[in-house]
C-alpha cells in the first residue's frame, strides 16, 4: 500500500506542471465552447482570406503573363541585312526554346498576278501561325493535313490564305489564280481570308513547302513567342542570339514594356487590396481574442489568488493563443488555397497552383497576430490585483 | 428615456464605442476603397494598355494594295490614295472624343540621302511628334509621343513645324552620324535633332515632320495612315453585328458604346473618302487583359467586403456580450425583449452612421492615394456611393449585432447579474 502511495507521489512530484497545464487549456477551450469557436472562426476566416491574397499574389504574374502572350511575337529573328536565315534556323529556335514558346518562320516575295500587278506573298507555317496569331480572324484555314489534294494540279490549285484587302483584287469571285515570281507561276486557289488590320490584308499566305519549292527562297524571319517572367524572355534572347549568329535577335519592345506596364501595376493593385485585406482580418482577430481573454479575468485572477507565478500565466495564455493561432492557420491555408483556386478558375479558366511557401508565413503571422491580442489584455490586467476583478470592478 | 439611455450609454463606454466604432470605420474604410477601385480599375488598366500603340488605323478607302515587307513599302510613294491632313481635327470631334487618347498621321516615301557622296536609298515618314491640334475651341497635343511611349530617343524630339529629323539607330549607326550632325537627304540639307530606338522597322528610317514630308513629297496635305488610340470597350456577340442590319434603337445602342467597331466606323464617318479598321492584334487582346483584370478585382473586392463584414460583426458582438449585465439590469428593471433590442439596434444604427461616414471619408483618400501612388491619376468616388456604402455598413452592423442581441435579451436577468454564463 505505501509502496503504492510512494509511486503515486513520485509520479505526481514529477509531472503535475505539464498535466495540470494541458488540463487548464483543454478545459479553457471546452468550457467556454461557443466563445473558443468564434475566435477560432475569425482567425480561420483571417489566414484563408491571407492565404488565398498571398497565392493570387504570388500567381497572378504567371496567370497574365499566358495571356499576354496572345499579343503574339516577343522576340523577333531575322537574318543579317535582310538575309534570308539557313535552312534548320527553325529547329535550332525550338530546340533553344525547349516548349517556353513557340516560334513560326515566315519567307516574303513580292510576286506578281496573271496581269502584272505586284503583290506580297508569304510562306508560313498555318499551324504554328494559327498558335502565335490567334487575333487573326480566318474565314477557313487551308487545309495541311491533305497535301495531295493540292497536289493534284490543273483547276485545284494549292490552297492560299488572302488577305480582305487582297482578295477583291486578285480573285474577286473566289476562283483560282495564278501568281508569278522570276518566271516561275504557282496555281493557286482562295481557301480563306485573312483579316488584321494591318499589313496582313495586303498579302497572299502560301504553306511554306510550298513557298520555298515555287520561290526557292528561304524564311527570313522568324516571329518567337516565348512564355515566362522578363528574365526569362531575355535569358531566351541571349541564347538564341548566341546559337544563331546569322540572325539580328530584337525584342518586340512595344509589347513587352506594354506587358511590364500593366503586370506591374496590377500587382501593385494587388499589393495594396491584400495589404487592406489582410489588416482587417487580423483587426478582426486581434478584437475577437482581446475580447476572448478580457472576458476571462476570473480565471485569470483565480490562478492568480492561487499562486501561480507571472511566468506561468504569461504561458498558459501565449500557449492557448499558439495553438489557436496554429489551428487556425492551418485550416484557414487549406480553405485559402480553395478559394485561389475558385478565384483561379472562375477568371482565369486554369487553376492558381498552390504555394506551400505561403503556409509558413500565414502561420507566422497568425501567431503573432493572436500572441499579441493575448498578451497585450494580460499585461493591462496583471497590474489589478486579483481580489479587485474577483469582485466584480 | 429611451434617448437618454442610449445617450448615457455613448457618454459613460466611451472605450468601448470607440473600440466598436473603429471596426466599423476600418470595415468602411476598407470596403469604400476597394469599391473605388474595382469601378476605376478598368479604366485605369485601359489607359495602361494604350502603350502597346495605336488600335485603330484609318486608311483611304480607294487605296491600292500595299507592298510592305519587314515595315519597308515597295510601292511607289505617290501611287495610290491619300488621305487630308485637313481632316484630322475632325478626329476629336467624333461621338467618342473623350475615349481618343491620340493618333499619329503618317506619310512613308523612298528618299535618298547623300553620304560620303553615294547616295542610299532609305524610307523616310512623315508623322507628328507632339503636336497641337485644335477642334473646334478645344486644342490638345497628340503625336508619336504620346502615342507610342517604347520610342525612346538620344538627343531630343524635333520640333514638328522645323526642318529637324530624327533617324533610327541601325541608320545613324551604318552612316555614323550624331545628333546636330547635318546630313543631306533629297536635296535638302536636314539637321539630326536626335537618333530614335523603337526595336521596329524605324530603326532603319528617318522620322520626319509631316510637313516636311509633304514638302518633299510635293504633296501637301497628304496623308497615308492615321494611327488612333482608342479607349474601347472589350467586344462581345453584339458588338461583331453588322451595324447596316441593325435598326433604329438597336443601332443607336451599337453606335454608342465604345466598341472598336463602333469608333471605326466613326472615324470613317468624320474623315472623308476614309476607311477606319481595329488592329486586331491589339484591339482583340485587351479586351481579354482587361476583362482578367477587372475580374480579379472584383472578386477580391467581395472578398474584401466579406472581411470588412466580418470584421465588424466580430466586434459589435463582442461589444454586447461584454454588456450582459447591463441588459440584466434592464430587464430586472421591467423592459420587454422589444424595449432591450431597439436600445441595442438603435446604438448599432448611431455607430453605423458615424463609422461608415468617417470611414467612406478616409476610404476615398485611400484610394485617391492608391489611385495617385499606382496609376499617377485620380481615383474618384462618387459622392451617390456614400448613401448606399452608408445602407451596407448599417445592415452588416445589425447582421453582427443580431445574434449577440438576440442571445443577450433571452438571457434570464438572475443569471446575467450574478456573472454566470
Amino acid at each position: 500500500m505505501s509502496h503504492q502511495a510512494r509511486d503515486l507521489a513520485a509520479s505526481r512530484a514529477h509531472a503535475p506542471h505539464t498535466s495540470m497545464f494541458l488540463r487548464m487549456l483543454v478545459r479553457a477551450a471546452v468550457l467556454r465552447r461557443g466563445r473558443a469557436t468564434s475566435a477560432l472562426f475569425a482567425m480561420v476566416v483571417a489566414a484563408a482570406v491571407a492565404t488565398a491574397m498571398l497565392n493570387l499574389y504570388v500567381d497572378v504574374q504567371a496567370k497574365l503573363q499566358r495571356e499576354f502572350r496572345n499579343y503574339g511575337a516577343n522576340i523577333i529573328l531575322v537574318g543579317k541585312d535582310g538575309a534570308s536565315l539557313p535552312a534548320g534556323t527553325l529547329s535550332q529556335v525550338d530546340s533553344a526554346l525547349a516548349g517556353r514558346g513557340i516560334a513560326a518562320p515566315f519567307g516574303l516575295v513580292v510576286a506578281r498576278t496573271s496581269d502584272g500587278q505586284p503583290i506580297v506573298v508569304a510562306g508560313a507555317d498555318f499551324d504554328r501561325v494559327k498558335q502565335l496569331d490567334r487575333w487573326w480572324s480566318v474565314s477557313a484555314w487551308p487545309s495541311t493535313e491533305n497535301p495531295h489534294l493540292s497536289q493534284n494540279q490543273g483547276e485545284v490549285g494549292h490552297p492560299v490564305l488572302v488577305g480582305v484587302r487582297a482578295l477583291p483584287l486578285v480573285s474577286p469571285k473566289n476562283q483560282p489564280f495564278d501568281l508569278s515570281f522570276q518566271g516561275r507561276t504557282l496555281h493557286v486557289t482562295p481557301a480563306g481570308t485573312v483579316q488584321t488590320g494591318a499589313a496582313e490584308d495586303s498579302r497572299i499566305y502560301v504553306s511554306l513547302a510550298d513557298f520555298i519549292s515555287w520561290t526557292g527562297v528561304q524564311p527570313s524571319t522568324i516571329e518567337v513567342a516565348a512564355s515566362g517572367s522578363a528574365t526569362e524572355v531575355a535569358a531566351v534572347m541571349t541564347q538564341l542570339a548566341q546559337t544563331i549568329p546569322a540572325a539580328d535577335v530584337r525584342p518586340v519592345r512595344q509589347i513587352m514594356e506594354g506587358e511590364a506596364r500593366v503586370l506591374g501595376k496590377t500587382r501593385a493593385t494587388l499589393l495594396a487590396a491584400a495589404a487592406l485585406i489582410i489588416l482587417t482580418a487580423a483587426l478582426c482577430v486581434l478584437s475577437t481574442l482581446m475580447g476572448w481573454v478580457f472576458d476571462r479575468r476570473r480565471d485569470f485572477a483565480i490562478m492568480k489568488a492561487l499562486g501561480a507565478s507571472e511566468r506561468l500565466l504569461n504561458g498558459f495564455f501565449a500557449a492557448e493563443a499558439a495553438a489557436l493561432g496554429a489551428t487556425g492557420a492551418v485550416i484557414g491555408f487549406l480553405f485559402g488555397i480553395g478559394i485561389a483556386a475558385w478565384i483561379g478558375r472562375a477568371n482565369f479558366h486554369a487553376p492558381v497552383v498552390p504555394r506551400l511557401g505561403v503556409l509558413p508565413i500565414v502561420l507566422a503571422g497568425s501567431m503573432a497576430v493572436t500572441l499579441i491580442s493575448a498578451i497585450l489584455p494580460i499585461s493591462l490586467l496583471r497590474r489589478v490585483q486579483p481580489a479587485v476583478i474577483l469582485r466584480g470592478e | 428615456m429611451f434617448v437618454r439611455l442610449v445617450y448615457e450609454s455613448f457618454r459613460r463606454q466611451k472605450r468601448r464605442k470607440i473600440l466598436a466604432g473603429a471596426a466599423i470605420t476600418l470595415g468602411v474604410t476598407v470596403a469604400t476603397a476597394m469599391i473605388a477601385v474595382a469601378t476605376d480599375i478598368g479604366d485605369k488598366i485601359n489607359l495602361e494598355l494604350r502603350t502597346i500603340g495605336a488600335n485603330l488605323v484609318v486608311t483611304p478607302q480607294e487605296d491600292s494594295l500595299d507592298l510592305e515587307i519587314g515595315g519597308v513599302n515597295l510601292k511607289p510613294p505617290t501611287d495610290g490614295a491619300f488621305l487630308s491632313e485637313a481632316d484630322l481635327p475632325k478626329i476629336k470631334g467624333i461621338f467618342w472624343h473623350n475615349n481618343i487618347v491620340g493618333f499619329a498621321p503618317i506619310l512613308p516615301m523612298s528618299a535618298v540621302i547623300q553620304h560620303d557622296g553615294k547616295p542610299q536609298d532609305v524610307t523616310l515618314t512623315g508623322t507628328y511628334f507632339s503636336k497641337k491640334v485644335s477642334f473646334g475651341n478645344e486644342d490638345f497635343v497628340t503625336g508619336a509621343k504620346t502615342l507610342y511611349p517604347w520610342w525612346k530617343v538620344l538627343g531630343a524630339w524635333p520640333d514638328d513645324n522645323s526642318r529637324d529629323v530624327l533617324i533610327g539607330e541601325r541608320l545613324a549607326a551604318k552612316l555614323n552620324e550624331k545628333p546636330g550632325n547635318t546630313i543631306s537627304i533629297s536635296g535638302r540639307q536636314l539637321r539630326i535633332e536626335g537618333i530614335l530606338s523603337t526595336g521596329g522597322a524605324e530603326d532603319d528610317e528617318v522620322i520626319a515632320p509631316l510637313s516636311l514630308a509633304q514638302e518633299i513629297l510635293g504633296k501637301p496635305d497628304a496623308v497615308k495612315r492615321v494611327y488612333v488610340s482608342a479607349l474601347t470597350k472589350p467586344e462581345d456577340a453584339f458588338a461583331r453585328r453588322d451595324p447596316k442590319s441593325l435598326s433604329g434603337a438597336i443601332y443607336d445602342r451599337w453606335y454608342c458604346t465604345p466598341y472598336p467597331q463602333a469608333i471605326a466606323l466613326q472615324l470613317t464617318e468624320a474623315m472623308s473618302h476614309s476607311h477606319a479598321e481595329q488592329i486586331r492584334q491589339v484591339a482583340q487582346n485587351e479586351g481579354a487583359v482587361l476583362t482578367r483584370i477587372e475580374g480579379l478585382i472584383f472578386l477580391i473586392t467581395l472578398a474584401a467586403l466579406f472581411a470588412s463584414g466580418l470584421a465588424v460583426s466580430a466586434a459589435m458582438a463582442t461589444a454586447i456580450f461584454e454588456r450582459r449585465a447591463e441588459v440584466g439590469l434592464m430587464k430586472a428593471l421591467g423592459a420587454g425583449k422589444l424595449a432591450v433590442a431597439s436600445v441595442f439596434f438603435a446604438e448599432a444604427a448611431l455607430m453605423a452612421l458615424i463609422g461608415g461616414s468617417v470611414g467612406f471619408g478616409i476610404g476615398s483618400a485611400l484610394a485617391h492615394q492608391i489611385g495617385h501612388s499606382i496609376f499617377n491619376s485620380q481615383i474618384s468616388i462618387s459622392p451617390v456611393l456614400l448613401p448606399v456604402i452608408l445602407a451596407i455598413a448599417v445592415i452588416v452592423t445589425f447582421a453582427g449585432s443580431a445574434m449577440a442581441i438576440r442571445r443577450a435579451v433571452s438571457l434570464d436577468p438572475v443569471f446575467a447579474l450574478r456573472g454566470e454564463l
